[in-house]
């Protein structure tokens, strides 16, 4: 059995505009380990929930494939099919929008089971458990998405998507969505998910706060493209990339003290246009590291350690500059836990 | 020194629902005030109750802007100020400027409906404030519509019309909360910069207080309603006052610590739980007993740090 849970290779989604041609996803190679989490972020419209997307089998590929449990998911039909819809679940952002408002959250439940194969019988015992599982309680199946506050939605979802005990979630900026209080109650509950059940996720987030809390390893998305990929240890205290440098200086802390004697760095212009991307490398007009090099060829995703990638021709000089005083001086309160469990290259 | 603005006890209510319950607080000139709260507790509320935006649904309290009441100003008055003396930017720049006007006439027509100046004028102004804000290829980007600019350029078409006018005090609702993280620095520095150039007064509406631990001077925390805490912005990080302001600031999941942590939680929700009378926290706080049933006011505990908590003296 393989250790790799799921797997991208060569993965490109493209969507037609008119004429033009959006490459949202344009080439990503990318493994999630059993029990691991891999947190994915970057701006609006860098691909990342096309990749979560594309991942869960909810669209197919342009281009590449996805290996899932060992297996090509390409042309999987009938009970295969069923089984890796079953085991591939998919966390949205707007908990509002996810549950149907004229459905019972148990009537959502019930239907998702259903639809999987489920027995009545089997389904009625398991409704309850997994409202319990997510927080909430037998109480709530007959209550309807708008008599529960935010929070108790996203929690719903939740429910829906471990119903079917699957083996691998993408949580699509599952918190963004929801109030500061209610949000840390969300993050809580997907770890103890995490834990307890041995869950590989891909965890999409804008906010590297959140996912410095959720995730093992993080990969940074820009135009289509991971332009790092690290364990967070090594992300947040020495990244490779410079666009994952502003990243980090751009997330507001909530400390005056220190928020007001950093260093931060101001991206000069404004996101590319994804659908007519830069020649060169695509961060280039941003870059404050940019040389006559980047402008012609794109970098390649290159190793600079084990576990450690980075797509820029610059790297190495990034990383001397961090070491000199990085973007973000991290207490974690833990020691750097290099090759942890599930995590792999 | 004076203050710029001062609201006095500050009532809305939609329906039988107090949106705002006795909100007081005051801006000096060129102070920037962070508002901060969850959301529905009255922080939008309360900034466009000072716009009169409102249709009545005010129901007491004073808002004194450079000596004038505003809430009682008939709406000629109104008008003159609005956009002129005080002026707001939104939390989705997509949405607050006009599909199908052209960016730049929405800035010249800011700037004529407050000043009489030739539309030339109006649009060399248009073309200064753009260069202003930041907008490369201005002459280019005054003849776009607002969906062929990104959500950054569109806030800093707002901020372009909002300050068109040179006003005293700007009211920015959530301005980079549909902003990604990079565009959302880049605006900062901008209010900030515009801040102190020109005295411009800020109260900045935010549920994030990472932006406001950034921006603001003072802050006022805002519960169902109520301003629960308010205080210099050091002050208020170092020292939280309130059971309230403590676990808002210990759910920040943060970039710096405490990853492996498990976060500390408010239970419940506001939505679920506010009391009916007494402190509207007290179903949520870890503290509360039973002189939680009579409503705290908010009052001094350090120098320029008042708290709406029996506990918190």
């Amino acid at each position: 059995m393989s250790t790799k849970l799921i797997e991208a290779i060569g993965l490109a989604r493209h969507y037609r505009l008119g004429t033009r041609v959006l490459r949202a996803l344009d080439g990503v190679d990318l493994a999630i380990g059993r029990a691991e989490t891999l947190g994915l972020v970057g701006e609006s419209g860098s691909g990342k929930s096309t990749l979560g997307r594309t991942l869960v089998g909810l669209q197919p590929p342009s281009r590449g494939s996805v290996r899932f449990d060992g297996m090509d998911t390409k042309g999987a039909t009938g009970a295969v099919l069923r089984q890796l819809r079953r085991r591939r679940q998919l966390v949205f952002q707007d908990p509002s929008g996810a549950l149907n408002p004229r459905m019972t959250i148990g009537a959502t439940l019930t239907e998702h089971l259903r639809v999987q194969g489920w027995e009545r019988a089997a389904v009625r015992a398991r409704v309850p458990q997994v409202l319990a599982a997510a927080g909430l309680s037998a109480a709530h199946a007959p209550r309807y998405p708008h008599e529960l506050s935010g929070g108790q939605r996203q929690r719903a979802v939740i429910a829906r998507a471990i119903s079917t005990d699957p083996d691998f979630l993408v949580a699509d900026e599952p918190v963004s969505a929801l109030d500061v209080s209610t949000r840390a109650q969300i993050i809580n509950l997907l770890r103890s998910l995490q834990r307890d059940r041995g869950l590989g996720m891909l965890f999409i987030s804008h906010d590297l706060s959140v996912v410095a809390h959720m995730c093992s390893r993080v990969a940074v998305m820009y135009l289509g493209r991971i332009v790092e990929l690290a364990p967070r240890e090594a992300l947040f205290a020495a990244p490779l990339h410079p666009y994952t440098v502003a990243l980090l200086s751009a997330v507001p802390l909530p400390d005056p003290v220190r928020e007001r004697s950093r260093n931060r760095i101001i991206l000069r212009g404004e996101p590319p246009d994804p659908a007519d991307p830069p020649p060169g490398c695509r961060f280039h007009p941003r870059c404050r590291l940019a040389s006559a090099i980047c402008t012609r060829v794109d970098p390649p995703l290159r190793w600079f350690g084990p576990h450690h990638a980075a797509a820029c021709h610059h790297a190495g000089e990034q990383a001397a500059a961090s070491a000199a005083g990085g973007p973000v001086r991290i207490n974690a309160g833990r020691p750097a836990e290099e090759g942890g469990a599930g995590q792999m290259r | 020194m004076t203050a710029l603005l001062e609201v006095r006890d500050l009532r809305v209510a939609f329906g039988a629902a107090a949106a705002v319950d006795g909100v007081s607080f005051t801006v000096a000139p060129g102070e920037t005030l962070g508002l901060v709260g969850e959301s529905g507790c009255g922080k939008s509320t309360t900034a466009l109750a000072l716009m009169r935006l409102l249709h009545g649904a005010v129901t007491g309290g004073s808002a004194h802007f450079d000596g004038r009441d505003l809430l009682a100003l008939d709406r000629p008055a109104m008008r003159g100020v609005r956009g002129a003396e005080i002026a707001m930017i939104f939390q989705d720049p997509g949405t607050a400027l006009h599909p199908l006007i052209r960016v730049g006439e929405q800035v010249t027509e800011a700037i004529r409906a407050h000043q009489a100046v030739s539309a030339a004028v109006a649009r060399a102004r248009a073309l200064d404030l753009f260069r202003q804000v930041g907008i490369a290829t201005p002459e280019l980007r005054l003849r776009a519509y607002p969906h062929q600019l990104s959500g950054g350029m569109c806030q800093r078409v707002m901020i372009a019309a909002a300050i068109a006018c040179s006003p005293r005090l700007l009211l920015a609702d959530e301005p980079t909360t549909a902003l990604d993280v990079t565009v959302q620095a880049q605006i900062l520095e901008l209010l900030q910069t515009i801040s102190r150039a020109t005295g411009m007064a800020v109260i900045l509406i935010t549920h994030d207080l990472g932006v406001v631990a950034g921006m603001a001077d003072r802050v006022a925390v805002m519960y169902a309603g109520r301003i629960v805490e308010m205080a210099p912005t050091a002050a208020l990080f170092a020292a939280p006052a309130h059971p309230y302001t403590r676990g808002l600031l210990g759910a920040v999941p943060r970039l710096d610590q405490g990853w492996d942590d498990e976060l500390p939680i408010i239970p419940g929700s506001v939505a679920t739980a506010i009391a009916a009378s007494g402190c509207r926290f007290a179903p949520r706080c870890p503290r509360a007993d039973r002189s939680c049933r009579a409503t705290p006011p908010l009052a001094p505990v350090a120098e320029g740090h008042l708290a709406a908590c029996w506990h918190s003296g």
